[in-house]
C-alpha cells in the first residue's frame, strides 16, 4: 500500500533530516516546529510494460489507433524527449526506446518506409551517440543512426525549419520541417513533473529560437503560477496556443508516460526513505556515504553521483490526442507527487541536489543551481507558493562546481558579463539576450558540439524570475560567497546563521517549511 | 655625488634571470647588479651639454627588466657599463643650456640622438624620427640608447647628470614635479597611440594596466577616435584607473579572450596539447603593454585578421604563427619622436585630470633606500602604485 505524502512537524524526537547539497548531502537539525513536506511513496507500477504500451497504441484517447493512422508511402516522424528527462537517467531499457520499438513495429507492419526519429531537444545541447543510444536502445540506434534517420533536432538549421504561422496573439510558430511536413508525428514523452508534456512537447521541443522566445522571457515566466499547473501558467498558455496551431497542420499522436518516485538505485535508495524509519543498515549506509564523500575529491564525487541510474518504474502510459492525453497524465503525476499543505510559511528551505535537467553528464554551475532551487523547486506548487510573498528562501548548495565550457559555454559569459551588470531578469533580456542568442560562435557550438544554445542561461534566469519577484531574500547555506553575491544572493555557513540573516526580513521566529526532495513533490498549498 | 650604478656581473645577472621569478627578493638583494656609490658628477665637455640637478627620477619597467636579467642580450652593445640608470627625469639646470637659463625646470627626452652625439643627422634624425636614430653607439659620448644607459651622461638615479639641449623640454608653470616626471612615459604613450594607427570606431585591446598600459589607454582615448577600448588589468585599483583613463571595459587576464570573443562575435579555437586558445576574428588593434610572453600571445591571439599588434612593452618571445596566418601587422613602439611633437603633446596630456590624480600617487624614495624602492616597483601592481621614483633630494 502506497503511503501518501505528508507534512511532518519537527519536534524533539525528530532525528536530523537529510538535505541534499550538490555532490553530497548533510544531516540537518531543523528548529522545532519546522514543517517538513515529504512526497508520497511510489505508486504501484505497470506490471506488463510492453502490454501497456501496446494497449495505449491500440486504444488511444480521442484518436484512431496508431495502426490506422499509418499507410504505405507516408512520412512518419517520431520525436522524443531528450536526456533532460528523467532525472537521473533511467536504467536501460529506457521507456522511450521500448515505445519507439513498438511504434516502429507497427510502421513496418503497415508498410511505412519513410521514418525519421528526432530528439526534441529545443535549445538544449545535442546528445552524444552514447546518450542517444541509451534512450532509444541499441537496436533502434543501429538501424537508424548510421543512415542519418535518427538525429538531434537543430533549432538553428534554417533550411530545416518550417514557419507554420502565428497564433492569435502574434506568436511565431516555427518547428522542425521534417516533423511539420510529416503525415504523422508521433511524440514519445516522459512526464517526470507536471510541467512536462502536452503541447510543450512538440511546440517547444521541436521549435526554433524565433518561436521559443515568445514564451521563454521574464514577463511570461513571472506570470506563470505555477509551471506545474498549466492552466495557470502563462508559458503553458502560449505553448498551448502554438500547439493548437501546429495541430491544424500536422497530425500529432502524443504518447505520454508517467513514472514512480524511485529516483535512486542502490546504494543511494536509503536517501529516499524517511529518516526516522532508517534501519541500522540504512544509518550505516548514510554514515558510510557521508564519510566517503567527505574525503573523496570532487571529481570522484561527480562520477559517483553522475554514474547513478534511476530505478523509475512506469505508473501509466496514455496515447492519442495531445490535450486529453495530457489531462490524464497530469492526474497521474499529481497522484504521485501531490502533497496537501496548509498555508504558507515565512521561510522555505530546499536542498539542491547534484542533478537538474541541464547538467546531465555535466556540472551544476551556480546558474543551474539557482534555477534548480528557485526555478524548479520553488515553482513546484499548486495554488500558491510554499513561502509567503516577501518571505525567504534558504537553499543548500556549495555553488563551487564551476562551469563546463563544453556543455555550457555561454553560461560562463553570462555569469561574468551579464550578472556582473544586473541580476534583474526584466533588464537582462532587452539588453543582452539577442546578442547571446545570435552569437555565431554559440550557434556553431550548439549545432556542431554538445553545447547548450547561447540563449539558454537567460532562460535559466527567467525561470527564477517568479521567485525573485516573490521572495524578500535568498540565502545559500554552504554556498560560495562570491558566486552567491554575483547572483545577487547571500550565503551563510549554517542554517542557524541563515535564519539569523533571514530575521531581518521575516523576524526572529519565522515559520519554516522544508521541502524534502528528491523524490519529486508538488506542494498543494491551501 | 651619490648615485646608483649598474655594473657588469654575469653571476648576478644569471642568478636574477634563473631564480628571480621564484624568489623576487633576490632581484633587490643578492642578484641586483646595482650599487650605491659616490661618483664624480658626469660632465660632457661638448657644445649643447649642461649639468642637471635631479628632482625626481622614475623607475621604469625596462629598468627593472635590465636589473633582473630579463632584458634581451640584443641590447648589450647599446649600453656602456657601468652606468647610472634612470631615464624618466625631472630636474633643474645647473648651467645655462642654449636658450635655457640655469635654474630652468625641465624634463628630458632621454634618447641620445645624432644631435646629442655631435654628429650630422642620420636619415631617421633628419626626418624627425629621433627614436629611430642609427648612431646611438658612436659620436661624442659612449654607447647608450638613452640617458640612463650611457656611462658618460650619467642617469636620473643620482643627484646630477649631463643633458643635451636637444633632450630638454621646459616644464610648464603649475605642474608639480610628480606631474612632470610622468611626461616621458606619457610621450611614449603618445607615440604608441600614433603607431597604433587606430581608425575611427576601431576596437582596441590594451593588455596590461601598469603605467605603460594606463598611459597608452589615455593617449588612445584622447588622441584617436577609437571605439571600444578594452583593458586587461590584474588588480582592483588598476581596473578603476583604467576606467578613469578612458577604458570602455576592463577585464581580468584569464577572461580576456572570452570577453573579446563575445564582443566581436569571433570564433574561439582551442588547439590540442595545451596550446593557447585563439580567436578567428577579434579586435582591430591590440597593444601589448606588459612585454611578457603571455601578454604578447594574448594580443596576437585576440587580433582580427589584418589587424595590428603594437609592442609597447619590451617584448618577450612568443609563438608568431598568428602573425603569419592572420597577416597581422606587428609594429614596435619605442620612446617618442621629436619630429611628431610627442613630448609637446605629452606635456598637454599631463594636465589631464586623471594624470593629476595619478601624479599624487607617485611613491618617492631617497637613493639610499634603493632596495625598498625596487622592491616596491616590482610589486607596484599588487601594492596599488603606478609609479615609483627616486628623489635624490631626500635624505631619509
Amino acid at each position: 500500500m502506497t503511503r501518501p505524502g505528508f507534512v511532518l512537524e519537527v519536534d524533539d524526537r525528530t532525528p536530523p533530516l537529510l538535505v541534499h547539497e550538490g555532490l553530497g548531502f548533510r544531516l540537518e537539525e531543523f528548529p522545532q516546529g519546522t514543517r517538513v513536506i515529504y512526497p508520497p511513496e511510489s505508486l504501484p507500477t505497470v506490471p506488463d510494460v510492453e502490454g501497456a504500451i501496446r494497449e495505449s497504441l491500440e486504444n488511444p484517447v480521442d484518436s484512431e489507433p496508431l495502426r490506422e493512422l499509418m499507410f504505405p508511402g507516408m512520412r512518419l516522424t517520431i520525436a522524443f524527449d531528450d536526456l533532460s528527462l528523467p532525472l537521473p537517467s533511467m536504467k536501460a531499457p529506457d521507456i522511450r526506446g521500448r515505445i519507439i520499438e513498438q511504434v516502429l513495429t507497427i510502421a513496418a507492419e503497415k508498410g511505412v518506409d519513410d521514418v525519421e526519429i528526432v530528439a526534441a531537444l529545443a535549445l538544449h545541447r545535442r546528445m552524444t551517440d552514447a546518450e542517444m543510444r541509451h534512450i532509444v536502445g541499441e537496436r533502434v540506434f543501429r538501424s537508424f543512426a548510421p543512415s542519418g534517420k535518427l538525429y538531434n533536432h537543430d533549432a538553428e538549421d534554417r533550411a530545416n525549419l518550417e514557419h507554420m504561422g502565428q497564433t492569435e496573439k502574434g506568436e511565431d510558430v516555427e518547428i522542425n520541417k521534417r516533423a511539420a511536413t510529416s503525415d504523422l508525428l508521433v511524440y514519445v514523452n516522459v512526464n517526470l513533473v507536471a510541467m512536462d508534456g502536452g503541447h510543450k512537447s512538440v511546440g517547444i521541443g521541436l521549435a526554433s529560437y524565433k518561436s521559443i522566445k515568445h514564451h521563454h522571457n521574464a514577463k511570461t515566466m513571472v506570470h506563470s503560477r505555477s509551471f506545474m499547473d498549466h492552466k495557470h501558467s502563462e508559458m503553458h498558455s502560449s505553448a498551448w496556443r502554438m500547439g493548437r496551431l501546429i495541430g491544424e497542420h500536422v497530425k500529432v499522436f502524443q504518447i505520454e508516460t508517467t513514472l514512480d518516485n524511485e529516483v535512486f538505485g542502490k546504494p543511494y535508495d536509503t536517501l529516499l526513505k524517511r529518516e526516522w524509519e532508517w534501519s541500522l543498515r540504512d544509518q550505516a549506509t548514510v554514515l558510510g556515504l557521508r564519510r566517503g564523500l567527505a574525503v573523496a575529491p570532487q571529481k570522484m564525487r561527480h562520477k559517483m553521483f553522475h554514474d547513478l541510474r534511476s530505478n523509475y518504474g512506469l505508473t501509466g502510459i496514455t496515447a492519442g490526442a495531445v490535450e486529453p492525453v495530457h489531462e490524464l497524465t497530469v492526474q497521474r503525476v499529481h497522484q504521485q507527487q501531490r502533497v496537501k499543505v496548509e498555508g504558507q510559511s515565512d521561510v522555505m528551505v530546499m536542498g539542491v541536489p547534484f542533478l537538474g535537467p541541464y547538467n546531465v553528464n555535466s556540472t551544476m554551475n551556480p546558474i543551474l543551481a539557482a534555477c534548480m532551487g528557485l526555478g524548479y523547486y520553488f515553482n513546484s506548487y499548486l495554488r500558491q507558493p510554499v513561502v509567503r510573498e516577501g518571505g525567504v528562501a534558504i537553499l543548500y548548495h556549495p555553488l563551487d562546481e564551476g562551469f563546463n565550457t563544453l556543455t555550457h559555454p555561454s553560461y560562463v559569459d553570462f555569469y561574468e558579463e551579464v550578472l556582473a551588470d544586473t541580476t534583474d531578469p526584466a533588464l537582462i533580456g532587452p539588453k543582452f539576450e539577442e546578442q547571446f542568442a545570435t552569437d555565431p560562435w554559440y550557434v556553431h557550438l550548439y549545432r556542431t558540439s554538445n553545447a547548450y544554445h547561447g540563449v539558454h542561461p537567460f532562460y535559466m534566469w527567467y525561470w527564477i524570475a517568479h521567485a525573485l519577484d516573490h521572495l524578500g531574500d535568498v540565502i545559500w547555506v554552504g554556498g560560495n560567497p562570491r558566486a552567491a553575491a554575483r547572483m545577487g544572493f547571500r550565503s551563510a555557513s549554517t542554517l542557524r546563521d541563515a535564519l539569523e540573516m533571514a530575521s531581518s526580513t521575516v523576524g526572529p521566529s519565522p515559520s519554516i517549511t522544508y521541502l524534502r526532495n528528491p523524490p519529486h513533490l508538488l506542494a498543494d498549498v491551501r | 655625488m651619490l648615485a646608483l650604478e649598474m655594473y657588469r656581473s654575469v653571476a648576478k645577472t644569471a642568478l636574477g634571470k634563473v631564480a628571480g621569478g621564484r624568489m623576487p627578493l633576490l632581484l633587490t638583494g643578492a642578484a641586483a647588479p646595482l650599487r650605491m656609490v659616490t661618483l664624480e658628477a658626469p660632465r660632457v665637455e661638448h657644445e649643447g651639454w649642461a649639468r642637471l640637478r635631479v628632482s625626481l627620477s622614475g623607475i621604469c619597467g625596462s629598468d627593472l627588466g635590465m636589473l633582473s636579467g630579463r632584458t634581451s642580450l640584443y641590447f648589450q652593445p647599446l649600453v656602456s657599463l657601468p652606468f647610472v640608470p634612470g631615464h624618466e627625469i625631472v630636474g633643474e639646470l645647473i648651467d645655462p643650456c642654449g636658450d635655457l637659463e640655469a635654474g630652468t625646470r625641465v624634463v628630458i627626452d632621454p634618447v641620445l640622438t645624432c644631435a646629442a652625439r655631435g654628429l650630422e643627422a642620420c636619415e631617421a634624425c633628419a626626418r624627425g624620427e629621433t627614436n629611430r636614430c642609427s648612431r646611438i653607439t658612436v659620436g661624442d659620448i659612449s654607447s647608450g640608447l638613452q640617458t640612463g644607459f650611457c656611462h658618460d651622461t650619467g642617469g636620473g638615479w643620482s643627484q646630477q647628470l649631463s643633458v643635451h639641449r636637444s633632450q630638454l623640454h621646459v616644464v610648464p608653470e603649475g605642474y608639480s614635479d610628480e606631474q612632470a616626471l610622468l611626461a616621458e612615459p606619457v610621450a611614449c604613450a603618445v607615440h604608441t597611440a600614433r603607431r597604433a594607427a587606430v581608425k575611427p570606431g576601431d576596437r582596441v585591446l590594451v593588455s596590461g594596466a601598469g603605467a605603460v598600459g594606463l598611459l597608452a589607454t589615455l593617449a588612445l582615448r584622447e588622441l584617436t577616435d577609437a571605439g571600444e577600448i578594452v583593458v586587461v588589468a590584474k588588480h582592483a585599483h588598476q581596473r578603476e584607473l583604467a576606467l578613469q583613463f578612458g577604458a570602455t571595459e576592463v577585464v581580468a587576464p584569464s577572461e580576456t579572450l572570452r570577453r573579446i570573443r563575445r564582443a566581436t562575435s569571433a570564433f574561439m579555437i582551442e588547439p590540442e596539447m595545451m596550446a593557447a586558445p585563439y580567436l578567428l576574428g577579434g579586435v582591430d588593434v591590440t597593444v601589448d603593454a606588459v612585454g611578457s610572453k603571455e601578454s604578447l600571445q594574448t594580443c596576437l591571439h585576440a587580433t582580427r585578421a589584418g589587424g595590428r599588434v603594437v609592442l609597447s612593452g619590451m617584448p618577450a618571445s612568443a609563438d608568431l604563427s598568428a602573425a603569419w596566418f592572420r597577416e597581422l601587422e606587428v609594429v614596435g613602439t619605442y620612446a617618442s619622436s621629436r619630429g611628431a611633437g610627442d613630448f609637446a603633446t605629452a606635456l598637454d596630456l599631463v594636465g589631464h585630470d586623471a594624470m593629476c590624480r595619478l601624479a599624487k600617487t607617485v611613491a618617492p624614495y631617497p637613493l639610499h633606500r634603493w632596495r625598498e624602492a625596487l622592491d616596491h616597483a616590482h610589486s607596484a601592481g599588487r601594492l596599488g602604485t603606478v609609479k615609483v621614483a627616486f628623489d635624490p633630494r631626500q635624505t631619509k
